[in-house]
């Protein structure tokens, strides 16, 4: 009696329920599958195209070559192009993050008369639309009869990326146990030296990520840097202008390079970052 | 004047010590001395202040008013890192971006001392961990963490060691391991030790004083014995422990004792165990002093009779009682179970007996609540 | 004493410089846009007369684009906060080990200039691409319809390059809710619906909030997907203060316009956060 009643009991799920529940349950990863798949379409295409055998113009398929990779500044002004980037990049980012980190450390460790006003002034840039922000300084620069060009595109460049550094290191800072710090001062450290042996290297994460962030926007920056680079060309620039008559597939080799290179570098910091902690 | 405080040696002396953050007092005139060498405990409820006196003395917080000294040193207004003083902070406060070695090393490092490797090696000898240097505190569990906590600050050798929870974050069991572990480390190292806790049995089991305290104020202070046995208010008599608290009229005097009418039943009590200070009184006895017995049956000393038993819990070394009075108060009573005897049951009738040297009085106006209310286990205050 | 001096001496450096670069622009757009041209001067002179008329001329001109920027821009957020917050979701709750990974794989796509995207997709929606002859073969389109140069390509180029914008606050807020809050709300007869309106939102709107907007100011203020992906009929606010500056040498009515959108963007932008509840940004 029990045995069959025990029989009788155990369930059997149909199979369309079974398909319906296993959709239902991984509805949200199959979205992210197409979110991601849009995200990486361009990129894909982009990485593809620099494989094109394609003369000047990269619009058309016109045949498969390893040529672009091989000799990446083929292309006139590509190489001169990137060196700029590269260049405004490094001197944007350096200095954006030592202003940067030392506003943060102000409004995220200290109390003081006008902590609100502070975090405003770093909030306007940020709601500044890029063209607006672009436009004004040119307008300064023609006040003072300065001419653009590399040196007022660096300055635009930390203009907008002190504000993205400020807010990153302030979120490593707010996340930091003061705990930590009076341990410090409790074993014989002296606020400099509590600064430099336990403050700096637990912050040290948040300032390389606000690093790495300044020089990807400012590698990446076109509207700002069109109104503040005269004649010099950059990165970006290049790759406007010369949309109109077809970008070389070299800036697709360049464009793809990065792209790999920048995924490597962010993989491998991880994975150092695991092992230091685990 | 720096090196001075530094290297001051001596009995902790606080006096008239005040904080305040606005409106509010976490410390409110405290004064007390705490002689070297000894195991200190402060213990009291999440907000009572003992934490904010603990952080005063560490050079973590400056107080609104009066001083600190180490010996003749003042230190009330130098800085942390000017003081041998060395605190093991509540979850412990490791560098997670440096080695337990390095972790053990920061304040020899600071002081600039030589021979740091044999000296952290000797002290995770003497906490057991020497296999752990090169690891990162993340890797360790809870209880290694606290060790290394321990061994951070005594291996600085400070005049006064501070410990803030500092067994808070571990299990029971583990918990109860390290309080014997600690106590011998004070012993070895010969440190004055001040714990802040609190867990009355963690106080009880570690410290030789034990000050109690209540709203910024210390209410009694004295051996963890002391306090139990002779508590001198309804806070300390319902923080240490559990107390029945009957209420009372001090009718005359037999000598060295007292006798109180509990009511309309007579029992007596020594007269230096009285806080009262006039007729009104509470009379206290502890749950384990009592001894329960069936009506017409013999016993000795202080009675109380015409109870009932309301409730009954076993629980294993002992059982636990709740008996009715006629007048409707409900005692608590632990027995052990040593004795073969089979336990009573509800309903049972019985006489509550006990000797008189285990009562003690209290102030009749007291609130007899107080102390026994308490929040159970915040941690992290403020 | 020497204590209250540091957090002005850490901001001295920095905040120089933003005064210098970004305020002093800022105050010298605002009277650069009452200027009017020096009759009888060369192109590009121009004198303060105070003329506030400017604002008034700037925005009957182009109030056409005026609408489209902001029409545009909310519908880009809209869409991306529609594609992000699912993804964000998947990528806090339900990743497991590979949630770093996917996180890096979010923001990947920046490190390709978004030039060189927006130019893919121009590419990808043109004639020449797979997309339209493939779209016009299954009848999905008509064999007139172009993708390309058209407001939804604009929309879509905006949408997509402000993706990671959108993403990553929202993921940063839903990662801080504990799932066990989640499932409380399950226990307590909530359906999925009603957990995530009542308990999964409630919670993230500090994401949403910081999302929306680092995606809205941007796209408002945009003109290079409009240039690149449409059409003269899609042009934007951006474009026209683009070629008033490089092209027509106005610079008063660029400045008018330019001080107009950042107006603009403010007042929505703080009518929204009252809206949103929510006082900490960023």
């Amino acid at each position: 009696m029990t045995q069959k009643l025990k029989d009788a009991t155990i369930p059997t799920i149909p199979i369309g329920a079974r398909i319906q529940r296993w959709i239902g349950r991984n509805l949200i990863r199959i979205y992210a599958i197409f979110a991601f798949t849009y995200l990486f379409i361009p990129v894909a295409y982009t990485f593809a195209f620099s494989f094109n055998d394609s003369g000047k113009s990269n619009l058309i398929w016109k045949g498969f070559t390893l040529g672009n990779w091989q000799n990446p500044c083929g292309a006139p002004e590509v190489c001169s192009a990137l060196g700029n980037s590269i260049k405004i990049g490094f001197l944007a980012t350096f200095f954006a993050t030592i202003l940067g980190t030392m506003i943060a450390f102000a409004i995220g460790r200290h109390k003081f008369r006008g902590r609100s006003t502070s975090n405003l002034l770093i909030f306007l840039p940020m709601a500044t639309p890029e063209i607006v922000m672009g436009a004004s300084l040119l307008s300064l620069f023609l006040v003072f009869k300065i001419n653009p060009g590399f040196w007022p595109t660096v300055i635009a460049h930390i203009v907008f990326c002190i504000s993205f550094v400020v807010v990153t290191v302030k979120a490593r800072i707010a996340s930091l146990d003061p705990r930590l710090e009076q341990a410090a001062m409790d074993l014989y450290a002296n606020e400099f030296e509590t600064f430099r042996r336990v403050t700096l290297p637990l912050v040290a994460p948040g300032i390389a990520g606000a690093a790495l962030l300044a020089f990807s926007l400012s590698f990446d920056d076109f509207i700002i840097t069109n109104f503040n680079s005269g004649t010099l060309t950059t990165f970006p620039k290049f790759i406007y202008v010369s949309a109109a008559r077809g970008i070389p597939a070299q800036a697709n080799v360049i464009g793809s390079a990065m792209f790999f290179l920048a995924l490597t570098l962010v993989i491998v910091g991880q994975l150092v970052n695991r092992r230091k902690v685990r | 004047m720096v090196k001075a405080s530094i290297e001051a040696r001596g009995d902790l002396r606080l006096t008239r010590l005040t904080k305040t953050y606005g409106d509010f007092t976490a410390v409110d005139d405290l004064s007390l001395t705490i002689p070297k060498g000894s195991f200190f405990a402060l213990l009291g409820p999440s907000g009572c202040g003992k934490t904010t006196t603990l952080r005063m003395i560490a050079g973590l917080e400056e107080p609104t008013a009066g001083s600190i000294h180490l010996g003749e040193t003042d230190i009330t207004t130098t800085k942390p890192y000017q003081r041998p003083i060395n605190t093991v902070f509540q979850n412990y406060a490791l560098f997670p971006h440096l080695t337990i070695f390095e972790n053990i090393a920061f304040g020899l490092r600071r002081r600039g001392q030589k021979d740091v490797k044999e000296a952290v090696e000797k002290v995770l000898n003497l906490v057991e961990l020497p296999h752990l240097a090169q690891r990162k505190p993340t890797q360790l569990s809870g209880g290694q963490q606290q060790r290394i906590a321990l061994a951070r600050a005594i291996v600085n050798r400070p005049a006064l060691l501070l410990l803030d929870e500092p067994l808070g974050a571990l299990d029971l069991k583990l918990r109860r391991q390290m309080q014997i572990e600690l106590k011998w480390i004070q012993k070895e190292v010969g440190l004055t030790f001040v714990h802040v806790t609190h867990d009355q049995e963690e106080a009880m089991t570690m410290a030789d004083t034990i000050a109690v305290m209540n709203e910024g104020q210390i209410e009694q202070m004295g051996s963890p014995a002391d306090l139990y046995d002779n508590p001198e208010t309804a806070y300390v008599a319902n923080f240490l422990g559990q107390s029945n608290l009957i209420k009372g009229t001090i009718s005359g005097n037999d000598g060295d004792s007292l006798i109180v009418d509990l009511y309309g039943q007579k029992i007596s009590l020594p007269k230096n165990r009285s806080h009262a200070i006039d007729n009104s009184t509470y009379a206290g006895i502890r749950p384990e002093k009592f001894r329960i017995s069936l009506l017409n049956t013999e016993t000795r000393g202080n009675v109380l009779t015409g109870g009932h038993i309301e409730d009954v819990s076993y629980i294993g070394v002992s059982t636990q009682y709740q008996v009715e009075m006629p007048w409707g108060q409900e005692l608590m009573v632990f027995e052990q179970n040593d004795d073969g005897v089979a336990p009573f049951n509800k309903g049972d009738a019985v006489n509550i007996s006990w000797e008189p040297t285990f009562t003690f009085a209290l102030r009749g106006d007291e609130d007899v609540t107080a102390g026994s209310q308490i929040e159970p286990e915040v941690l992290d205050e403020e | 004493m020497g204590k209250n001096r540091t957090p002005y001496l850490l901001l001295l450096p920095g905040f120089g410089f933003l005064f210098t670069f970004f305020i002093l622009p800022i105050i010298n757009l605002a009277q650069t846009s009452t200027q009017t041209r020096v009759s009888g001067g060369d192109t590009g002179q121009y004198e303060q007369t105070l003329r506030f008329a400017n604002y008034v001329d700037a925005f009957v001109d182009n109030k056409e684009q005026f609408g489209r920027s902001f029409l545009y821009a909310i519908i880009a957020t809209v869409l991306a906060l529609a594609i992000a917050y699912p993804l964000a979701y998947a990528i806090a709750f339900k990743s497991g080990k590979y949630k770093n990974l996917l996180l890096v794989l979010v923001v990947a796509p920046f490190f390709t200039s978004f030039l060189l995207r927006t130019i893919a997709w121009k590419q990808i929606l043109g004639e020449e691409g797979f997309l339209v002859p493939t779209l016009r073969s299954l009848g999905i389109i008509s064999q007139s319809t172009t993708l390309t140069s058209t407001s939804f390509a604009v929309v879509m180029g905006m949408t997509y390059n402000f993706l990671p914008f959108m993403t990553l606050p929202l993921y940063a807020s839903i990662d801080r809710i504990d799932p066990r809050t989640l499932e409380a709300s399950g226990d307590l007869y909530a359906n999925g619906l009603t957990t995530f309106r009542r308990v999964t939102l409630p919670l993230s709107m500090p994401g949403v909030v910081a999302g929306t907007l680092l995606t809205f100011i941007p796209a408002a203020g945009d003109y290079v997907n409009a240039a690149i992906l449409g059409n003269p009929n899609t042009k934007m606010l951006g474009n026209v203060i683009e070629s008033r500056y490089f092209k027509i040498v106005d610079y008063p009515t660029a400045a008018a316009l330019s001080f107009t959108l950042m107006a603009a963007i403010l007042i929505l932008v703080t009518l929204y956060i009252r809206k949103a509840g929510t006082e900490e940004l960023v």
